[in-house]
């Protein structure tokens, strides 16, 4: 064999390796969704959304309170991340290319990558520990500050986006900054910066340690701020590492519901930001 | 004097004077909330500083060093749990990284167009899927695998290794670390891709034109260019398994021992965190548990620092690679 045959066969054998990373990447994934349908299908039922869970030892039942939790959490949640978020994601567009800018920045972004139950703690010392009780409100709070800093890095990019004519253009008009910020480049932006928002909520619907000791838990339906509360990724969590069969048959569903909310999350995100004249744009550049 | 009524009848002053109060609020109240990122994050280490001070002070560096968790004895050293987050979140970078490279060069290098989209699509599926939803594959089906095929096999043909002695429950170490794996794969994947998307084309094509094959167009013109950013997407994604908590709660079974094997059960600051926090009984052990979310954010904080500037480096400022 020649020099240069071995060399086409080594490239061959390398590039053939690559291939072969994607399949040991993708075939875990599909192993666990189709097991995740496997398992969980024959459990999806009208029970499962509408009961609340039955007492250990009698089967049947429903994740109703934890799926009710999960929204109200989220829903709480989104009134603190998305208000700081988009507002330090337009700082960041339109004022931050000085020092304050770059710590704020760089801060957004270690808050992105501290672990979520550190954040959880956070929220235990500053909501639970003063009101010495666990509550949906200190749950919320954790999300919301893990939604932050996603929806404003996505904020920030969107605002970048806005061609500068275009807010020339409403500045040569008289109209004031502000007004031209919130009329002009926010509306412009704005199915980008949903496109955040629908990621971090996505993510936050995942979340299940942050909310371990702030929401708790509880077997029952509740919906107020102040009492601990369910949620899907908590109940999951507590049936699946309990010893009773009927409880991991719920886990298993209760998670294919999970998966379900997530990746649809996710694909209005992508079908928003594929909507988006500014990505697009961004894209063809 | 005409133009001057008329600038008179419409207040233009006043009309400027509000308009501009208007802008400097609007300023202020985004820079307030800017800023309640930066008191956020110092908040979290003053919080944690401040609750765990009682263990702070009673153990002092001993806290770090000493073997014994024993919440019964009142003793709390955490090596065992950093040992396990260690040795955990290191496994998974090494059988990681390979994998997520590979995908990477065959998104930015390999793949016909066709092909791109619906690969990157699943790539980042996988890292949409819940913690707690991996936690669960992993107690019902990848354990039991582990127990019953993987661990037999590898001590079978490297059971003289110290790392594959013994036999396997199914949880332990090397199940928590083959999770993480798959769970951080994603993150290394995305980071790399784009660092190898900056690489310029004249670079692949003077490779090329020296007639190179195209691996070798691979191995030396591309991967050099990227190895900065490649290694701060490694270091990120070490950032993320350090802090991963529910699905190694959920498989590396709970035991704060420190072992050479893999096949031991172990735990990780996260998963004590996660498990004993509701337990803690008395203030000195809910403050031991708070130190181990200091020491937690410490690292990750340093890690991830070294990571972003790393790639930021390489990413010519923050325009071309954020993650």
């Amino acid at each position: 064999m020649n020099t240069y045959d071995r060399r086409q066969l080594v490239s061959r054998v390398m590039l053939g390796l690559c291939v072969v990373c994607v399949v040991v990447v993708i075939a875990p994934l599909l192993l666990i969704i189709g097991y995740l349908i496997y398992q969980g299908i024959s459990s999806i039922n009208p029970a499962l959304f509408t009961q609340m869970p039955k007492p250990v030892g009698e089967t049947g039942g429903g994740m109703a309170n934890a799926i009710a939790g999960s929204l109200l959490l989220l829903g709480l949640a989104s009134c603190f991340g998305v208000v700081v978020g988009v507002m330090t994601g337009i700082y960041l567009a339109e004022f931050g290319d000085n020092r304050f800018g770059f710590f704020v920045r760089f801060f957004s972004e270690t808050l992105n990558s501290t672990p979520s139950i550190v954040i959880g703690i956070f929220a235990y010392t500053i909501i639970v520990v003063p009101t010495r009780h666990f509550s949906a409100l200190a749950g919320a709070f954790a999300l919301g500050v893990i939604m932050v800093p996603i929806i404003a890095r996505t904020t920030e990019d969107m605002i970048r986006l806005v061609p500068t004519s275009l807010r020339e253009a409403s500045l040569a008009l008289g109209v004031n900054k502000w007004r031209t910020i919130f009329r002009v480049v926010l509306r412009t932006a704005s199915p980008g910066i949903l496109t955040g928002i629908m990621l971090a909520l996505a993510r936050a619907a995942g979340e299940t340690a942050p909310l371990l000791f702030t929401a708790f838990g509880s077997r029952f339906w509740t919906l107020s701020v102040n009492e601990p509360i369910s949620s899907l990724p908590v109940q999951i969590y507590t049936y699946a590492i309990s010893p009773y069969e009927d409880w991991h048959r719920q886990a298993w569903a209760g998670a294919l519901v999970l998966i379900g909310i997530v990746v649809l999350m996710g694909l209005a995100a992508r079908f928003l930001a594929a909507k988006s004249s500014l990505v697009r744009g961004a894209r063809r550049r | 004097m005409a133009a001057d009524s008329i600038a008179k009848r419409l207040k233009a002053p006043a009309v400027l004077a509000r308009g501009r109060l208007a802008d400097r609020a609007f300023y202020t109240a985004t820079f307030i909330f800017a800023g309640l990122v930066l008191i956020i994050v110092a908040a979290i280490f003053i919080e944690l500083v401040a609750m765990s001070w009682p263990s702070l002070i009673k153990f002092g560096p001993r806290f770090i060093t000493s073997t014994a968790w024993d919440p019964v004895a009142r003793k709390f050293g955490a090596l065992p749990l950093i040992f396990g987050t260690v040795v955990s979140s290191t496994l998974a970078l090494l059988l990681a990284l390979p994998l997520g490279l590979g995908v990477a060069i065959f998104l930015s290098d390999i793949a016909p167009s066709w092909l791109k989209t619906p690969v990157g699509f699943l790539v980042e599926l996988l890292a949409g899927i819940p913690s707690v939803v991996y936690g669960l594959w992993g107690i019902f089906v990848l354990a039991p695998v582990v127990m019953d095929h993987l661990a037999p096999w590898l001590n079978r043909y490297f059971g003289w290794l110290p790392l594959f002695k013994g036999a396997s429950y199914g949880v332990g170490m090397l199940t928590a670390g083959l999770i993480l794996a798959l769970m951080v794969v994603p993150f290394i994947t995305s980071v790399s891709r784009e660092i190898l998307m900056t690489v310029p084309r004249d670079q692949r094509e003077a490779a090329l034109a020296l007639g190179m094959t195209r691996w070798e167009m691979i191995r030396y013109a591309v991967l050099p260019y990227g190895r900065v950013g490649i290694i701060g997407a490694a270091i990120l994604s070490l950032g993320r398994a350090l802090g991963e908590t529910m699905a190694v709660t959920m498989v590396i079974g709970n035991t704060p021992k420190i072992s050479a094997s893999l096949f031991n059960p172990a735990y990780s600051m996260a998963a004590a965190i996660a498990n004993e926090f509701t337990e803690a009984s008395s203030p000195l052990y809910l403050s031991a548990l708070i130190e181990v979310g200091l020491v937690l954010f410490g690292v990750t904080f340093i890690v991830n620092a070294l990571a972003r500037l790393l790639i930021w480096r390489v990413g010519g400022g923050r325009k071309r690679v954020r993650l």
